[in-house]
């Protein structure tokens, strides 16, 4: 039988409580922890109204004192750019679309299942865990001119790229969550006969789940960065090559239109992330 | 009625050692410890923090090896966690992203087997927990999580069922509570039963038999018989006997052998129980 699991670590209770170490991420799950509470009406109606303050005000004062377009143009303009060039704009959005899906979808995979594999075998942690915090605190824009030399103008040095981003954001912050062990819970599945793989599945990764989470929206997070960053670098498409090509032609309306489409983006990402955190790591509060 | 029940022996500890390995060398957790209990005797562990009753708990359980000696249920070596064996830790150890009912199905997920709902139910409600099967264990009370943790840890109905301080964390007045539903339960499943606990009067007023364990390394000093009639009320807590029995095991532990059975340094009482009482 497989004993490695707890050897014989005896649990102990009270005060020595496992600690539910530090994220490295930038975030941790408070964010999920945010009541269901509904919005009244009155706090919508303030929210509106300090949205049109703002949008309102600063057209206002961009128009008042008459700040040049190229300096910064006012949100009618940028409104006007996003419904007239939209259907012009929409294709990058897709390329950029695609590429943060593979590139994330890769990264991410990998990053997870090598955070539940190091995080079983302690000394292959050892090893590896230099590399890992290389290719996290490296910025993978830097790659990018390389791989375009390497790989072209298409698609596939922006993939590489947003893996290499997103991969191990996922996995440092899965690993924290997989070596958060609470030695009684496994004791616990172990005294019904679990398996390690039983082990693994009914305790460790619910215990991980709400670190997974936050790592998989952090990975999503510098995923769609590192895409834009790279469209910026080269190749003729996607929403990052539309932001040099509009401001080096002076187009602030549609580039102001495009950081729009990318905010917006950045937010559905939370915003996705989000609800699924309340749904499956909502229990730790 | 006796306390004494039938004479075979259901669970066996044979001279049970246990080292550790520890960073500045092997720690002697267990030494030679034997205990036979009865089938359907209901015997409790005491001894002084860290004199190793979880490291014999868990030995018996399966979850760790010994260094030496042998543990036997019904004749048969135990290794490994078995499934005539139940156990309830201290603190419930509820999984938290479960809700009580998807709890007690842990166990038949984890076997492969669909759960015995009709069995579940009826444990339900003799704990007083029908109802709730879609609460969440933090919407729980301690004392109805570590309830529903007994519900599990019988939910499979295993003949043997290992008890590690599990009111330890209670305040005293759930925990005379808990003492009086896990008498009674005993009464109506005569489970055989060993139970871990620091609490003297709790462990006089559960058990047939008392196994007084001292420390460094962890070993067997003296087992005491506890002859009072069942079902026992609370009442007893109070009269002389069980003061004197109460007094005699704590001096056993506190290597003062021929003491006058008189009030000791203890733990201190920090609410009125009956159990806190006759602790001294
Ligand atoms: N995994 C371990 N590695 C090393 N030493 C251990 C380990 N588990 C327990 N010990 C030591 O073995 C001794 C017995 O521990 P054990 O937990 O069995 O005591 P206990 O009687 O259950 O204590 P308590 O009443 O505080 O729960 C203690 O000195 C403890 O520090
Ligand atoms: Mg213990």
């Amino acid at each position: 039988m497989v004993d490695r699991e707890l050897g014989d670590r005896i649990p102990t209770f009270g005060d020595a409580k496992p600690t539910n170490d530090q994220s490295i991420g930038v975030t941790n799950l408070s964010a999920f922890k945010g009541s269901a509470e509904k919005k009244s009406a009155q706090e919508i109606a303030a929210i509106i109204a300090v949205a049109a303050i703002i949008v309102g005000g600063g057209e206002f004062l961009l128009r008042f004192f008459e700040v040049p377009q190229f300096v910064m143009p006012p949100p009618s303009a940028i409104l006007t750019s996003l419904v007239v060039d939209f259907g012009f704009i929409a294709p990058h959005l897709g390329h950029t679309l695609v590429e943060l899906f593979s590139g994330y979808a890769i990264g991410a995979s990998i990053g997870l299942i090598l955070a539940a594999v190091i995080t079983q075998f302690p000394f292959a942690e050892k090893i590896i865990a230099p590399y890992i915090l290389m290719l996290v605190t490296t910025p993978m824009l830097a790659l990018v001119p390389l791989l375009i030399l390497n790989f072209g103008f298409g698609y596939t040095p922006r993939i590489i790229a947003v893996a290499l981003a997103s991969g191990p954001m996922v996995m440092i912050n899965a690993a924290t969550g997989f070596r958060r062990v609470d030695l009684a819970k496994i004791a616990l599945a172990r005294s019904f006969g679990a398996s390690t793989f039983q082990i693994f599945m009914k305790i460790r990764v619910p215990m991980a789940m709400p670190m997974i989470i936050v790592g998989l929206m952090i990975g999503a997070i510098f995923g769609l960065l590192t895409a834009v960053g790279a469209e910026m670098v080269g190749g003729g498409f996607g929403l990052g090559n539309r932001l040099t090509t509009y401001s080096a032609t002076i187009q602030m309306p549609q580039f102001f239109a495009v950081i729009l489409i990318l905010s917006t983006l950045g937010i559905l990402i939370y915003v996705a992330f989000f609800l699924i955190g309340k749904k499956w790591a909502g229990w730790e509060s | 009625m006796t306390p004494t029940a039938a004479s075979k022996p259901k669970l066996v500890v044979d001279r049970a050692s246990k080292y550790y390995d520890t960073k500045s060398g092997p720690l002697h957790a267990l030494d030679n410890y034997s205990m036979s209990v009865e089938d359907g005797e209901f015997a409790c562990v005491v001894g002084p923090s860290g004199c190793g009753k979880t490291t014999l708990l868990w030995s018996v359980a399966g979850l760790h090896s010994l260094t030496s000696g042998t543990v036997t249920l019904d004749g048969q070596p135990v290794t490994e966690p078995h499934p005539q064996i139940g156990m309830v830790f201290q603190e419930a150890n509820l999984l938290p992203w479960r809700n009580l009912t998807k709890n007690i199905h842990l166990p038949f997920e984890i076997k492969g087997i669909p759960p015995d709902e009709a069995h579940i139910e009826k444990l339900l409600d003799r704990v007083g927990l029908v109802g709730f099967g879609n609460k969440f264990p933090r919407e729980l009370s301690g004392g109805m999580q570590q309830r529903a943790a007994i519900v599990r840890a019988l939910s499979f109905n295993p003949s043997v069922l290992l008890m590690d301080e599990p009111f330890g964390a209670l305040d005293a007045f759930t925990r005379d509570e808990m003492n009086l539903l896990v008498e009674e339960i005993w009464l109506e499943t005569r489970k055989t039963i060993i139970f871990i606990t620091h609490n003297i009067a709790e462990a006089v007023f559960l058990s047939d038999r008392v196994f007084v364990m001292a420390a460094r390394p962890g070993r067997l000093v003296k087992t005491f018989d506890i002859p009072f009639p069942r079902p026992r009320s609370l009442d007893i807590m109070t009269t002389r006997e069980v003061f004197d029995l109460v007094n005699e095991i704590k001096a056993e532990i506190e290597h003062r052998p021929n003491a006058p059975a008189a009030p000791g340094a203890g733990e201190t009482p920090q609410q009125e129980s009956v159990m806190e009482q006759a602790n001294g």
